[in-house]
């Protein structure tokens, strides 16, 4: 199962990725894998697994344009955002980078370290206390482009942007 | 039906009549990449897009400003790899070390122009509104795509519009204006939306990018002032802004228009408008300045895409002339340009701020990032003119960072704590 690491609203993408520590800062860019959150929380990097859900407050990935926040967090595997409002910017970079993005209120529903189970074919959230949660489907073509895994391969499929002569 | 600025551009840009709400693939008129994140721009562009060239280097800026000069031999590196990139590419418009920040540079040279699109690799992006174009910030694979196609896709944003009324006080600018604003509106109280600036025709150009770039601060895609009435206000040419002419060249179909539909309207009273303050570590907790209490500051930083114009400066200068900083603070002044730069020098704003005891930094960036040119200690207080307060933005975590004024900043720079100016004034 997956674990759960709550955050509270207005998590900017400083906290996620601080811009000393931007690719281009670093002599091996594979060495972003170890800065997320690495200031606002220490013991995510080290203790984060492949497809792991991160549940926020209100306006994540507010900030930036860097993608390299987002790219951190693929980096080690998140498998999932839930939050009730993502700053514009982070949502594109997410959703260009095939990291499903929810808009939803859990914060008060989970709990930090819970495991749970996503399904990203339904849409729901299956708890360790026998709860289902359904999370809101997001419009088609949000969901065209992480079926393509991102909006590169999108676009090299199908020779158009997302939403464009359908 | 009447029209935001933005669906008037957004209709131009998509060849059809355009509403907030709809999704729309539009042509751009320019994208703007910076060093910081050129590399991976770079690399999206060949190895994942396949593309061997951008789709119009006369469209394309390069602009080197995030770490300028470069402060280690891997931003040094990356950046000799971007002047040879950008030269390979046929791209001539590459404004390296020195020349300034993207946001002025674009306007000063003319290539951010009203009505157009633009895309930049940068959030504050939303700069370009200042001459009454779609600017909107994306990230590395979204700029790399506008590269690649000479296109974006996005959708058509709601307006929330904050109308300005009356004049602003003596002490009072541009920047308590857009504070007020996002005290009000909250730091996502426009996202997906474009906020319009109405009200504030008495501002120049680059005053008027203070409120274009503050709008990312409340979330907005796009900032925007309706274009025009520089001449009349002696400002934008005066500046020697190039090619002189072209920013009362606004297109015809662009303006406001009235009836046009707006999600939210904030109205702020210029002739009431008091000095605000953002508080750590977010840029909505703003409050009056004589709410704020005695702060004591050891580092007043001048500079940034919002309040490193030459205005600016001279706003400070103003307050500075004749006086010297407090005992144990130290004051940087970062030109947003190398061109806001040459006016102060010409003018004799530089000469005061440097007889007060400020030190002077390359136009670019500076310490707005964090990386150099300035970076805080834990435990140090800065007075920043700057757009961000993020725990952590300018070196630190345990470092406070205080949004202001220049204004505000020089008063603060004389008493060593932060300060109305019409307390030393």
């Amino acid at each position: 199962m997956a674990r759960v690491w709550i955050f509270g609203q207005d998590i900017n993408t400083d906290q996620i990725v601080p811009g000393r520590y931007a690719p281009y800062m670093l002599k091996q860019e594979d060495d972003l894998r170890k800065y997320p959150f690495v200031e606002h929380r220490p013991d995510f990097a080290g203790g984060v697994r492949p497809g792991d859900l991160l549940v926020a407050g209100n306006n994540f990935g507010c900030g930036s344009s860097r993608e390299y926040a987002p790219l951190a967090l693929r980096m080690v595997g998140v498998g999932a955002i839930v939050a009730p409002l993502f700053a514009r910017i982070f949502f594109r970079n997410a959703l260009n980078l095939g990291i499903p993005c929810f808009t939803a209120d859990l914060t008060g529903q989970l709990r930090d370290g819970q495991a749970v189970e996503l399904s990203l074919e339904h849409g729901s959230l299956l708890t360790d206390d026998g709860r289902t949660i359904q999370l809101p489907p997001p419009p088609a073509f949000l969901r065209e482009v992480w079926a393509a895994g991102g909006i590169v391969p999108f676009y090299r499929a199908n020779g158009r942007f997302p939403g464009e002569g359908v | 039906m009447a029209m935001t600025l933005s669906e008037q551009i957004l209709s131009h840009a998509a060849g059809r009549l355009v509403r907030a709400g709809e999704v729309v693939t539009v042509d751009v008129d320019l994208v703007m990449m910076h060093d910081s994140l050129a590399p991976s721009i770079i690399r999206v562009l060949h190895e994942e897009l396949g593309a061997e060239r951008v789709w119009d280097p006369a469209k394309v800026a390069v602009v080197i400003d995030h770490v300028a000069p470069a402060a280690s031999v891997q931003t040094a590196e990356k950046q000799a790899d971007l002047r040879r990139w950008a030269r390979a590419q046929g791209i001539t418009q590459l404004f390296d070390v020195g020349r300034g920040i993207s946001h002025p540079v674009l306007v000063e040279e003319g290539l951010a122009r009203p009505g157009m699109v633009i895309v930049g690799s940068d959030s504050h992006s939303t700069a370009y509104g200042c001459v009454g174009a779609f600017g909107t910030g994306m990230g590395t694979t979204d700029i790399a795509l506008a590269a690649a196609t000479g296109r974006t896709w996005l959708r058509v944003p709601e307006t929330v519009l904050v109308r300005a009324q009356g004049s602003f006080r003596p002490g009072v600018s541009a920047k308590d204006l857009a504070l007020r604003a996002a005290r009000v509106l909250r730091a996502d109280g426009a996202t997906y939306a474009a906020v319009e600036w109405h009200g504030v025709e008495q501002l120049s150009v680059m005053e008027r990018m203070t409120l274009a770039t503050l709008s990312i601060e409340v979330g907005a895609k796009a900032g925007l002032v309706p274009p025009g009435g520089y001449r009349a206000q002696g400002t934008g040419h005066r500046e020697g802004i190039a090619p002189a002419g072209w920013l009362d060249d606004v297109p015809e179909w662009l303006g406001v228009q009235a009836g046009a539909e707006y999600a939210q309207v904030v109205e702020i009273d210029l002739d009431r408008l008091e000095p605000q303050v953002s508080a750590p570590h977010t840029v909505d907790n703003v409050t009056d300045l004589a709410a704020i209490g005695r702060v004591a500051v050891d580092v007043v930083y001048l500079g940034t895409c919002t309040n490193g114009h030459h205005e600016d400066m001279v706003a400070a200068a103003r307050v500075l002339r004749g006086r010297r900083l407090a005992p144990g603070l130290r004051m940087l002044v970062v030109p947003a340009s190398a061109r806001a730069l040459q006016l102060a020098v010409e003018d004799g704003t530089l000469a005061t701020l440097l007889a007060a005891g400020a030190t002077i930094g390359t136009p670019g960036c500076g310490a707005c990032i964090g990386r150099h040119m300035g970076v805080l200690a834990p435990g140090e207080v800065c007075l920043f003119t700057g757009n961000r307060n993020f725990r952590g933005r300018m070196g630190s975590p345990e470092a406070q960072i205080y949004l202001a004024s220049p204004e505000v900043a020089a008063a603060t720079a004389i008493t060593g704590y932060i300060t109305h100016p019409q307390e030393v004034l």
